[in-house]
């Protein structure tokens, strides 16, 4: 299965990235590259094969019910590019202009 | 390899720094050296033997974190600029439980882009080279800490393994390195990459040496809901058992073609090692071998894609500029901030991942998982442990496979399948093919790392590979 230019920059919309006419090309042939070696996988005839989503298995272990400190707000806020009152600081969302 | 009072433990850290200063800016391996806090760690190991305490298993050891591994204090940024500068408010757990055990931390090591490549070349900070021949790569993607244990720089190194990212540097630089169980070691505190593939393990200069590692780092954590409760032997017991009455596994469609004929040779050769040391030779098959690669490339971009959803700019790592909005913002921060390689792989696995797409790609290759996974039960009703190549090849040349991302993924051929039915294995050094290594690899059934301690050690025994050093100028 190829991919198109189009679909490449669908793609690159849900995944958040800005890309360049270049590379929406790049992508293009390389994902199609790699997209038509996948294809060998339909040839392998898997009815009624339970998938693996895990190695192990797996349960959801619950922790006995204690409160434990969380990090406090300091050194998680200086790690953040902008902050304002003691929050994570992002362009407006909802109404209004940019302040 | 502990400091037995023979030499003192700063004496021994500013030995490992020295030689630092001196060889990795010609190799490329370290990101950041934190000599104030080795030189304390170490100190306080002197300290507590001149006070006459006992000491923890790996005190004074000078050792080194592949930058993936949550460093509180220490900048962390998996060589991505999307991280560049973040400080961790919390330290992850091997880290916490290698201090624990005494070992002395000089630093932190490249590695390709969150864990992303086969060749160590998908680092913002620049390529590793590999000691042997710095024109070629050391493999990927705990390059720098395959690279810098072989060339001396540390003792031991911990690296993570999701499709082969431990054992494929480690063949490549020529050094001993396990991926150990999916579980078996604690994974918070090591940033995510494919969280049903991703785990933690040494890479050090032999057998013993990462039994000794594996022992300090391993065992349950609450902090990860996948750490597995068993108990952790005593691995360095095995290291000395023997391989008599062992059953040694050799797949076939591990020597097929796309093999380098010297790589199969020394693979042959370590085969038969073990067989006049009494183990028992079986032909076997895993006969989905060359359905992994499409399967791991799947699953693992396709977990890639949701993982690092989360860098966007607002908790951390540098904000692109943008006057329209939220989502310019994110698209920037995300388009500047990820290296080429791991926007291709979040595009694939958000295409495999995509409505329509969905059971033709991600439901497929769990079923063919199921597969895989079924090819090494059934391997293993007839033998212990299976004996094969780590990589078709040896050490190639850098920039020889950057523009062909798809050649590359096939160079993964050996290892993947591992991952896919969260097994151990670990490579060791078995031969050269013009003066770059060769590794072998041992894989072994689910928590059963001792039986590769007892493969590995039986072999390092008789041969001395591993203990080989490259001539650095």
């Amino acid at each position: 299965m190829s991919i198109t230019r189009r679909e490449v920059w669908e793609i690159a919309r849900l995944c958040r990235l800005a890309l360049t006419e270049a590379e929406l090309a790049l992508y293009e042939r390389q994902l199609g590259d790699i997209l038509g070696y996948m294809e060998k996988l339909r040839g392998l005839d898997t009815t009624g094969v339970v998938p693996t989503t895990h190695a192990v298995p797996l349960c959801a272990p619950l922790r006995d019910d204690e409160a434990v400190a969380p990090l406090s707000r300091e050194p998680v806020l200086a790690a953040a590019p902008r902050v304002r009152d003691g929050a994570f600081e992002v362009p407006r969302i909802v109404g209004g202009e940019d302040p | 390899m502990v400091a037995s009072g023979a030499v003192g433990a700063v004496e021994l850290a500013q030995a490992f720094l020295r030689r630092i200063a001196e060889h990795d800016p010609g190799l490329g391996c370290f990101l950041i050296v934190d000599e104030p806090g080795a030189l304390a760690a170490a100190a306080a190991v002197d300290a507590a033997r001149a006070r006459g305490q006992a000491l923890p298993a790996l005190a004074g050891v000078p050792v080194a974190l592949k930058d993936i591994f949550v460093t509180q204090g220490i900048e962390t940024t998996c060589a991505s600029r999307i991280l560049r500068g973040w400080i961790p408010p919390y330290e992850g757990t091997p880290s916490a439980r290698l201090r624990a055990a005494g070992a002395v931390l000089l630093g932190k090591l490249n590695l390709d882009e969150f864990a992303m490549g086969s060749s160590n070349e998908n680092s913002s900070r620049g390529a590793v080279r590999n000691p042997w021949d710095k024109s070629c790569v050391p493999g990927g993607s705990s390059g720098g800490s395959a690279a810098a244990v072989a060339a001396g720089l540390c003792a031991a190194a911990l690296g993570t393994d999701t499709g082969g990212s431990i054992r494929q540097p480690a063949a490549l630089c020529g050094v001993s390195g396990l991926k150990p169980t999916y579980g078996r070691v604690s994974r918070y505190g090591v940033v995510a990459f494919a969280s049903s593939l991703d785990q933690v393990g040494p890479l050090c200069r032999s057998a013993e040496d990462a039994a000794l590692v594996l022992e300090s780092i391993a065992g349950h954590d609450p902090k990860d809901a996948t750490s597995i409760p068993e108990p952790v032997p005593r691995y360095r017991d095995f290291v000395g058992a023997g391989v008599r009455g062992l059953r040694i596994g050799v797949p076939k469609e591990y020597f097929a073609a796309g093999i380098e004929p010297e790589v199969e040779r020394a693979v042959r050769d370590a085969i038969a090692e073990l067989g006049a040391q009494g183990a028992q030779l079986v032909d076997i098959s895993l006969p989905h071998t060359d359905y992994g690669i499409a399967a791991y490339y799947v699953l693992a971009t396709a977990e890639a894609s949701s993982n690092l959803a989360r860098y966007d700019g607002v908790r951390h790592g540098p904000r692109a500029p943008a006057a329209g909005g939220l989502t310019e913002m994110y698209e920037r921060t995300r388009a500047e901030g990820f290296g080429a390689e791991v926007k291709r792989r979040i595009m694939l696995g958000t295409y495999v991942l995509r409505s329509g797409y969905y059971e033709a790609y991600y439901g497929k290759a769990q079923q063919v998982r199921t597969l895989i996974r079924a090819d090494f039960e059934r391997a293993f009703a007839g033998c212990d442990a299976i004996v094969a190549p780590t990589s078709p090849v040896a050490a190639w040349k850098l920039g020889e496979r950057v523009d062909d991302p798809l050649a590359m993924y096939l160079a993964d051929v050996f290892t993947v399948a591992v991952n896919l039915a969260g097994l151990p294995a670990m490579s060791i050094p078995c031969g050269f093919r013009r003066g770059l290594p060769i590794g072998v690899q041992i894989i072994g059934r689910p928590l059963a790392e001792s039986t590769l301690f007892q493969v590995a050690g039986a072999y390092q025994a008789a041969t001395d590979w591993h203990a080989r050093r490259p001539p650095l100028a």
